[in-house]
């Protein structure tokens, strides 16, 4: 048998989870192919199909592709939620938690192992959208930085909606219920301001909707990078609710996992 | 804190609603010993293995694990204990090494204790050439050996096995139990098992405790046990099967019939052994010739039978069949 061992630091543990997820993450390409497919696909028939809408009054660019670039990252970003649940609950069901239970290993670890793999897909995800928004003719009006601050954006809204789906696991224990809060990030993501700017949409309850939803601000900050170049409320909102969301989301995740992890 | 591998429980209990699925468990295992807990499903047994290993937090009750308290030490005694849970929880994408390596890590070894000690317990339980493997693509058995490394990673001073060898074939069932035999004869590591199997419990348990709806109901070791009970078993066949209820009806003079089938008859004898010479020639006067003539002694089935009011083939089979509640270890979340 080997040597004795002893706690090893939140870091170390950490690294272990972190590397575990990665590779889970690598050898599933079900988790990874649909959020980089379903989005492009969806990027794809908004361009050519709203292309129009380029033509209202006011509207801020005049390559609807440009402005519809920001939706992938978020509908990207929505499939975090899926990843990181899914798999926390399938560690549940399987006894894999209680594995882990039985270890040193502390919460706090658990949880950013676990964003880890989600974090590794948003990259991912990140370099596809750019590179094909890139391809298929739009630009990036705040260059190189901007594109390095979209990466630290997206990566910053994947964390937040991964942490959702780390609470909705580990609450429910049931990876079936977290692919049931999939429809309703979509729905929030369409009554966001996702398709048109704000300012423009006609019907006074979307655009109430869309107003109080906080998805418009995550979409507008990454579109902001795309389309206007520096855009420092717009930034500051888009950084400032993904914050928001992660901070409120793991506090939740924290105390599910807390709630889960009965151990003496 | 008093340094042992023994454990120590007083009045554990567990509630789930309005199951009492361990209901005031006292036991002492010693340091070293294999203890085995047997039981049909739903006894209790797997609430009891999550208690005492921090898992599940008692109702009532408290026990000490390598000398620590479970309730008030837990992280101290997961540091001392290997635990293969009842289901092998693997992650099946992951290789047999790598789970080496994600628990070693965890458990704070450096790279090179998980790698040299990781290769000579895969190594040990013979899962060196599969140790690049995903481990979804292993059989049943491969999976509870891997189990039973990734246990022991940590050199820990007790193990616990929750029913090993469920659904193992004989020969994977065989060295496993080797394998524990070893660890707890000559490691010195403490090894508390369950089962439902009676077989195993004998061959390898120092002690056994029984547990019956939540209670222990008896303890000792088989031999003491069956001691306890005493009273063997004689079965004879006639050597003219149209013999058969005479040789009942002699048997019975010595003892309480019990069931058999094809063809013999058996009784539980009233005064052991020491009646044969008196059975023999009560055969003898009564002209039954028997074709041959056996002395069974007490089983642990018998043990039992005797403080349950049932066999424990009996019992497992109520459980599977849903005439008893199979147990379940709920998390209170």
């Amino acid at each position: 048998m080997t040597a004795a061992a002893g706690t090893p630091a939140l870091r170390t543990q950490a690294r272990y989870l972190a590397w575990r997820s990665v590779i889970r993450t690598i050898r599933q390409p079900i988790v990874i192919v649909p959020p980089l497919v379903f989005p492009l696909f969806l990027l794809a028939i908004n361009a050519s199909g709203l292309s129009a809408a380029t033509n209202i009054p006011d509207f801020p660019t005049s390559s609807y592709l440009a402005f519809a670039l920001a939706f992938p990252f978020m509908q990207g970003s929505i499939f975090a939620t899926n990843t990181a649940g899914t798999n926390i609950a399938e560690d549940i069901g399987n006894g894999f938690f209680n594995r882990l239970a039985l270890t040193p290993m502390s919460g706090p670890s658990l949880l950013v192992g676990q964003l880890t793999g989600v974090l590794l897909i948003g990259t991912l995800q990140a370099a596809a959208f750019l590179a094909a928004g890139l391809a298929a003719g739009a630009s990036l009006e705040s260059g190189v930085l901007g594109a390095l601050v979209l990466f630290a954006l997206s990566l910053s809204i994947a964390a937040a909606f991964g942490a959702i789906g780390l609470f909705a696991g580990l609450r429910t224990g049931s990876s079936e219920a977290v692919q049931g809060l999939f429809p309703l990030m979509f729905i929030l993501l369409f009554l966001s301001s996702a398709s048109l700017p704000r300012d423009l949409i006609s019907s006074d309850w979307f655009r109430t909707v869309a107003t109080i939803n906080p998805v418009s601000y995550l979409i507008e900050g990454l579109r902001s990078l795309i389309i206007m170049g520096w855009d420092a409320e717009a930034l500051a909102l888009g950084f400032g609710v993904a914050a928001a969301i992660f901070v409120v989301a793991l506090w939740a995740a924290t105390r599910a996992l807390r709630d889960r992890l009965v151990r003496t | 804190m008093e340094a042992s591998n023994g454990i120590r429980a007083e009045g554990l209990v567990r509630q789930f609603k309005n199951v009492r699925a361990v209901d005031g468990i006292d036991l002492e295992v010693r340091p070293g010993e294999i203890y085995g807990f047997l039981g049909p499903n739903g006894a209790g047994k797997s609430t009891t293995v999550h208690m005492l290993t921090t898992l599940l937090p008692p109702t009532e009750g408290t026990a000490t694990v390598g000398g620590y308290d479970i309730l008030s030490d837990g992280a101290a005694v997961r540091d001392v204990i290997g635990v293969a849970l009842q289901d092998a929880a693997l992650d099946q994408l992951l290789t047999g090494r790598e789970h080496m390596k994600l628990q070693g890590g965890l458990h704070g070894l450096s790279p090179e204790e998980i790698a040299d000690g990781g290769d000579a317990l895969l190594e040990r339980v013979g899962l060196s050439e599969a140790a690049d493997r995903r481990v979804g693509t292993y059989s049943g058995g491969m999976k509870r050996r891997l189990d039973l490394a990734l246990a022991l990673i940590h050199s820990p001073r007790l193990l616990f096995l929750d029913e090993p060898t469920t659904g193992l074939d004989v020969q994977s069932r065989a060295a496993l139990w080797d394998e524990v035999s070893g660890l707890a004869h000559r490691d010195g590591v403490t090894v508390f098992l369950t089962t439902q199997y009676l077989e195993e419990a004998d061959a390898l348990a120092d002690r056994v405790g029984i547990i019956h709806q939540g209670k222990l109901v008896a303890e000792g070791t088989p031999a003491a046990l069956k001691a306890q009970i005493g009273r063997p078993t004689l079965e004879a066949v006639p050597a003219d099967p149209s013999q058969v209820e005479r040789l009942e009806a002699v048997l019975s003079r010595f003892g309480d019939p019990l069931p058999v089938t094809n063809g013999s008859a058996a009784v539980r004898l009233s005064d052991g052994t020491e009646e044969l010479a008196d059975v023999v020639r009560g055969l003898d006067g009564e002209g039954v010739k028997v074709a041959d003539l056996q002395v069974h002694a007490p089983t642990l089935d018998d043990v039992f039978l005797a403080k349950t009011g049932r066999s424990l083939e009996g019992a497992r089979e109520e459980a599977d069949t849903g005439e008893h509640p199979t147990e379940q270890v709920e998390s209170p979340a």
